[in-house]
């Protein structure tokens, strides 16, 4: 197997190994199939925090300042910080790791930067499967930061066991704070730069939302089982300052908070199966619109749909069940 | 498509300079050229650089050197690629070098050497066609 030397290294902790598959993983779907099929065993011990909020939130400084605390405590931290691709030339700058200067040591954090490569919804394709990486290489955490996101890149809710977005004073009035989307998602709300003039009022703002959320709740009966996860759980709020670590501690709290939550309300079952259900079928989604699209060029059956469709005799929706109904997938 | 592969490139500033207009314009033209670059941001260590490159796993490294200390810091970050067994990676500096000094960095794998002035499109053309890797 091409990659069994890399995964070997990998498995022993080797930062390199893991760099060169996470770059395999990133260019290559082919090789991330086969990646994925020998380290998949060795996952699942990592927690995964997801961090997101508006550009220039401080989202690179608070993840600098949280992993300091935990290289602290003893642990292995691996980062990814996911920016834009251009849309113009493919191109992109990526500028994480200016606001991450904590002189960490090689051995215990692991950080990689990613394009989003034109993906919506605040992270890269490849995401996951680096998650994966990070996770067999002995990250006892592995924190996501998203693309600076506007209001509805909210694809880090179904990666992620805790999601916190970060906000800052002066930024929206009351009225943002009950918009849908990411808002919605959102485990612990964080107001960073605490020392600026505002935090207090952002802070109740939230609450007040929150309070509003408490006392409505969801109709259970329109909240499929994949929202549990926010139904159950209250959000927390906090405000720290990322630059100088005050009120890291009661931060540190919340995540455990949650983490605690996760596990004795059984939630957590419900995520990973989320979050399996929903890897699955992104992979299917490619494979199959790969398969059908080489059916599309090569069948003599759907050919002849085709141009019956081009004369009027047949709408594109009745074409796609014939096809459904070929292919037997209509049962 | 199965292959989706974009050059990466990390730009970096190492030592105690903190001019890095130049760093940032080239960061630009190459992200134009379709380039995944990253930018650490000024006073880099050697050992900062090479963590960074072990991390990130770019095509090539572009070092910005104007404070004049490039023959000392230079040849220590191509050292302590080769100890990590990094020999496949395009590594440039520029910025100030004095044409005397380039026989020497080269000696040391070294290339580029562009200063001030220095079209673009010369640089970006210069990654393209230096890399190691396919």
């Amino acid at each position: 197997m091409a990659y069994s030397n890399l995964i070997s290294q990998l498995l022993e902790g080797k930062p390199r190994a893991a760099a060169r598959l996470i770059t395999f993983v990133e260019n290559d779907i082919v090789a991330s199939e086969e990646i994925i099929n020998s380290i998949y065993e060795y996952t699942g011990n990592a927690y995964i925090l997801g961090i997101t909020g508006a550009p220039g939130t401080g989202k690179s400084t608070f993840i600098s300042t949280l992993t300091k605390i935990y290289v602290d405590q003893g642990k292995k931290v691996g980062i990814i910080c996911v920016d834009p691709t251009s849309p113009l030339t493919g191109g992109a700058l990526l500028g994480d790791r200016i606001r991450m200067k904590q002189n960490f040591s090689l051995n215990n954090v692991f950080i990689r930067s990613m394009a989003n490569r034109g993906q919506l919804g605040g992270l890269a394709r490849a995401t996951e499967n680096v998650i994966k990486i990070l996770d067999a290489y002995g990250c006892d955490i592995v924190i996501v930061e998203t693309v600076g996101v506007g209001q509805s890149e909210v694809e880090i809710f179904k990666s992620a066991q805790t999601v916190i977005v970060l906000l800052v004073p002066g930024l929206g009035d009351d009225i943002q704070a009950v918009k849908a989307g990411i808002m919605e998602v959102v485990d612990l709300f964080v107001v960073n730069k605490m020392d600026f003039p505002g935090a207090d009022k952002k802070v109740a703002e939230i609450k007040q939302m929150l309070e509003f959320r408490k006392n409505y709740k969801y109709d259970s009966q329109d909240l499929s089982e994949k929202y549990a996860k926010i139904e159950l759980w209250t959000p927390e709020i906090t405000k720290v300052n990322s630059k100088t670590g005050e009120n890291f501690d009661e931060l540190l709290e919340l995540i455990r908070k949650h983490e605690i939550f996760l596990k004795e309300s059984g939630v957590i079952s419900n995520y990973m199966k989320n979050r399996i259900t929903n890897e699955t079928l992104q992979i299917l989604k490619h494979k199959l619109t790969k398969k059908v699209e080489e059916l599309l060029n090569s069948n003599k059956e759907i050919g002849k749909y085709i141009d019956q469709a081009i004369k009027k005799s047949l709408d594109p929706y009745s074409m796609a069940n014939l096809i459904i109904e070929m292919l037997g997938l209509d049962k | 498509m199965a292959v989706d592969k974009k050059i990466k490139v990390l730009v970096c500033k190492p030592g105690l300079d903190g001019h890095d207009r130049g760093a940032k314009v080239l960061a630009r033209a190459l992200r134009d050229a379709g380039m995944e670059v990253i930018y650490t941001g000024i006073h880099q260590t050697p050992d900062d650089v090479v963590n960074t490159v072990i991390q990130e796993d770019p095509d090539a490294v572009m070092l910005s050197m104007l404070s004049g200390s490039h023959n000392a810091i230079c040849p220590v970050i191509m050292d302590k690629l080769k100890e990590h067994g990094i020999d496949d990676v395009l590594v440039a500096v520029g910025g100030i070098i004095p044409d005397e000094d380039k026989a020497f960095l080269e000696g040391h794998g070294l290339k580029g050497f562009y200063g001030p002035g220095t079209d673009l499109k010369t640089i970006v053309e210069f990654v393209k066609t230096n890399l190691k890797r396919q």
